[in-house]
């Protein structure tokens, strides 16, 4: 009887077959079920279109000499590395021009996108100029222009340009000297180690000490310091040696030293210029998204200028800016693709040109090139995202 | 609505299904009524576009002989051009129905990417060009030089055994596009241009001062150039490897574009069989009894073929030398016809 009472405050039970919840858990098994058959057979047909094609398939090249030469790597590699070594090879070129593009495009964007803000109007002016005419011409057209730039405007190996006896510019790229640390030599570096905690400490004391009598400490200024010298106290009192060893002109080439390519620079230099350019935009319309309220409120407060940038404004408008900054910073790493045009033995040059090639698995290596993209892209968003995340508005 | 969805994912599935067919490639070309050739992005006296935009070459004319053959006319080609890096999967996609690409025959291109090699057009191989100036004579002074090569060819591959095998440092530097390859060397990025003898002539030739650039004697390598086709479509092969003998058959007998005509009349058994007079083995090919006519009388012979694009009186200038008639002490040979 008690149940019956209960069932007339429910809704009538409609059928199975009308059933929302049973209806929605249908569609979902048929689009699961329609997705898995679709991966099924494009991997089914591709294998079997390969086996009808009497080529040669899988994974097991990785293990085979490589048998060609590459100009610029990171770890050891010769004709008789394997296949595998020549992925890594690519892709730490990859990691390498990607890195030092992220880190010199966000200082030169955030100079960038404060100078088109400035009261100044040539500066303003001049920033807006560079931004409009970088970021509407195509990369791949500015890594030409600036490849052809580095070419012709380099003078040859017999007229190169030297420095201090040491560094060497000319249109096979930038050569310098190569320090050539002894084993005491470890000291100096495990003391630049201690010293940048020595640095954390300070700045951790120095804003105790704010917080409690209200007076400042010069943190950036002491923080140089001691990160210059203590290491170099220990230096001169450990005995350490440093030697360098310089490039020289020996036969065709500059030989000794380290040498940056020209494709390398190139590279480098146009995905630079143009990232800047979007960066510029982002950090413009972050400072711009940060209501007039806030400075004056600031100035009102009585803080200085620098603080009221440093302490109100930029965080704020970090908010803004981190977003769209983490796009930038993928589509810089991803544009490093574009190496391969003018010869920087990336991963799209040594793996995807050259390496399927010369074993013919296209199907292979252009997939796990996507994936390494992927992978590459994937971590640097869980790390935008985590700092995101820390920098956003704590709302109360 | 489940029917629908079912209906739509199976049509999808039914699309996919639907290998590129592999077999068949004569059918198909005459269906569409020309051959699609892939061809190089532009090499003077293989494959390069003239001034009306017309495609002309040593590879060009292979292709052309091949559409004679077929349709009995030399312009039922069209031509894709292709990188090095590209050839392959044009190839196997089915994209082209041959490539005729300045390609060297090798062991794993021949068993591992389901191609075939036809036969032998040109015997070329791998030498050095550098600048007249620099004094160099011989590849043994290159060491520490900055080679410039086009990548995905076996020229990466045998400048890495030359040089390691001469213990010679060398600092490669490698570009997908060929026209990159050798701005970069007039630019003096690189020291020393490499690729196969015959393309390093066709390059020098478009340059502005070619005389300033000597190219050394010595070659380092084998590069038999040869036309490729589909592995497993044995009609195909047949057409593309007989159009090659029937070139070289062709200038054995004697038989030029200029006297064919006279030639159908000739009493010799083996110009009579070549030019379908007696007997008929075009039927065997799938291809008109004339077909060897066709051929030479649209392209010439391999002699003419030639002369006319890399010969001594071409900007290339190259001597026959190893690619001379059997006969006459060079390597270009071809079976029978009988």
């Amino acid at each position: 009887m008690a149940d019956l009472r209960n069932n007339h405050n429910l809704a009538p039970k409609p059928s199975f077959f009308n059933d929302p919840k049973v209806r929605s858990i249908f569609y979902q098994l048929v689009v699961m079920a329609i997705i898995i058959a679709f991966v099924y057979v494009v991997a089914t047909n591709t294998a079997a279109n390969l086996a009808a094609q009497n080529k040669s398939t899988g994974f097991d090249f990785f293990l085979q000499p490589a048998s060609f030469d590459i100009n610029f790597t990171l770890i050891p590699f010769d004709r008789t590395s394997y296949y595998w070594e020549a992925f890594v090879v690519g892709m730490l070129n990859t990691l390498l021009v990607s890195v030092i593009g992220v880190i010199f495009a966000t200082l030169l964007g955030f100079m960038l996108g404060i100078a088109r803000l400035s009261n100044n109007w040539i500066i303003a002016k001049l920033a807006m100029v560079y931004v409009e005419i970088i970021r509407n011409v195509p990369l791949l057209l500015q890594l030409f222009f600036w490849y052809t730039v580095v070419l012709k405007a380099m003078p040859g190996v017999k007229n190169s340009f030297e420095w201090f006896g040491g560094f060497v510019l000319n249109n096979r790229g930038f050569s310098f000297p190569k320090p050539m640390p002894d084993e005491t030599f470890n000291l100096v570096f495990i003391a630049f180690f201690i010293a940048v905690i020595g640095a954390f400490a300070l700045k951790y004391w120095a804003r105790k000490r704010l917080e409690q009598t209200g007076n400042r400490f010069p943190v950036f200024w002491a923080s140089i310091g001691l990160l210059i010298a203590f290491p170099v106290v220990v230096w001169l009192i450990s005995g350490a040696n440093l030697a360098f060893e310089t490039p020289e002109l020996k036969g065709f080439n500059y030989k000794g030293g380290l040498t940056l390519p020209s494709e390398f620079l190139a590279l480098l230099f146009g995905l630079i210029i143009y990232t800047t350019a979007f960066i510029a935009e982002i950090v413009r319309s972050g400072i711009v998204a940060v209501d007039k309220g806030q400075t004056e409120a600031a100035q009102s407060l009585g803080l200085k200028d620098g603080d009221r940038l440093r302490l109100v404004i930029i965080p704020q408008a970090m908010r803004v800016i981190i977003p769209p900054l983490t796009s930038q910073f993928l589509n810089l790493t991803k544009n490093s693709s574009l190496a391969a045009a003018i010869g920087y033995p990336d991963l799209v040059s040594v793996f995807m040109q050259t390496t399927l090639n010369q074993t013919g698995r296209a199907v292979e290596i252009v997939f796990i090139t996507m994936m390494v993209y992927l992978t590459l892209s994937l971590i640097t968003s869980v790390f935008m995202n985590w700092y995101n995340a820390r920098v956003a508005m704590v709302e109360r | 609505m489940k029917n629908k969805i079912v209906t739509i994912a199976l049509s999808a599935a039914m699309g996919l299904m639907a290998t590129t067919a592999m077999a068949g490639t004569l059918e198909d070309v005459v269906a569409k009524g020309y051959v699609q050739c892939g061809v190089t992005t532009g090499v003077a006296g293989f494959a390069l576009p003239d001034a009306d935009n017309n495609w002309a070459g040593l590879d060009v004319d292979y292709c052309k002989a091949l559409a004679s053959a077929i349709f009995n006319d030399p312009d039922a080609v069209r031509y894709t051009p292709l990188n090095s890096s590209e050839r392959f999967a044009a190839m196997s996609s089915g994209e082209v129905d041959l490539l005729s690409r300045v390609t060297t025959w090798t062991m794993s291109r021949d068993t591992q990417l389901g191609m075939n090699f036809t036969g032998t057009m040109f015997y070329d191989g791998q030498g050095f060009m550098v600048r007249k100036d620099s004094g160099i004579t011989s590849p043994s002074e290159l060491s520490g030089a900055a080679v410039c090569i086009q990548t995905g060819t076996t020229t990466e591959l045998n400048a890495a055994d030359y040089f390691a095998a001469n213990n010679l440092e060398y600092n490669p530097v490698v570009f997908v596009d060929r026209d990159e390859v050798v701005k970069a060397y007039q630019d003096g990025r690189c020291d020393v241009y490499t690729t196969d003898a015959s393309g390093l002539a066709a390059n020098r030739s478009g340059f502005a001062d070619p005389s300033a650039h000597v190219i050394l004697d010595e070659i380092i390598s084998k590069e038999p150039l040869a036309p490729v086709v589909r592995q497993g479509d044995d009609t195909w092969f047949n057409i593309a490897r007989w159009t090659y003998f029937a070139l070289v058959n062709a200038e054995e007998l004697g038989i030029t574009s200029a006297n064919v005509d006279e030639m159908l009349g000739s009493d010799n058994p083996s110009v009579k069989r070549l030019l379908g007079v007696e007997g008929d083995f075009g039927a065997s090919l799938g291809l008109s009894k004339d077909w060897a006519y066709q051929i030479v009388k649209n392209v010439g012979n391999y002699g003419e073929i030639f002369e006319r694009n890399v010969g001594v009186n071409t900007p290339l200038a190259l001597e026959r030398g190893v690619n001379a008639l059997w006969t006459n002490g060079g390597l270009q040979y071809a079976p029978p016809i009988r």
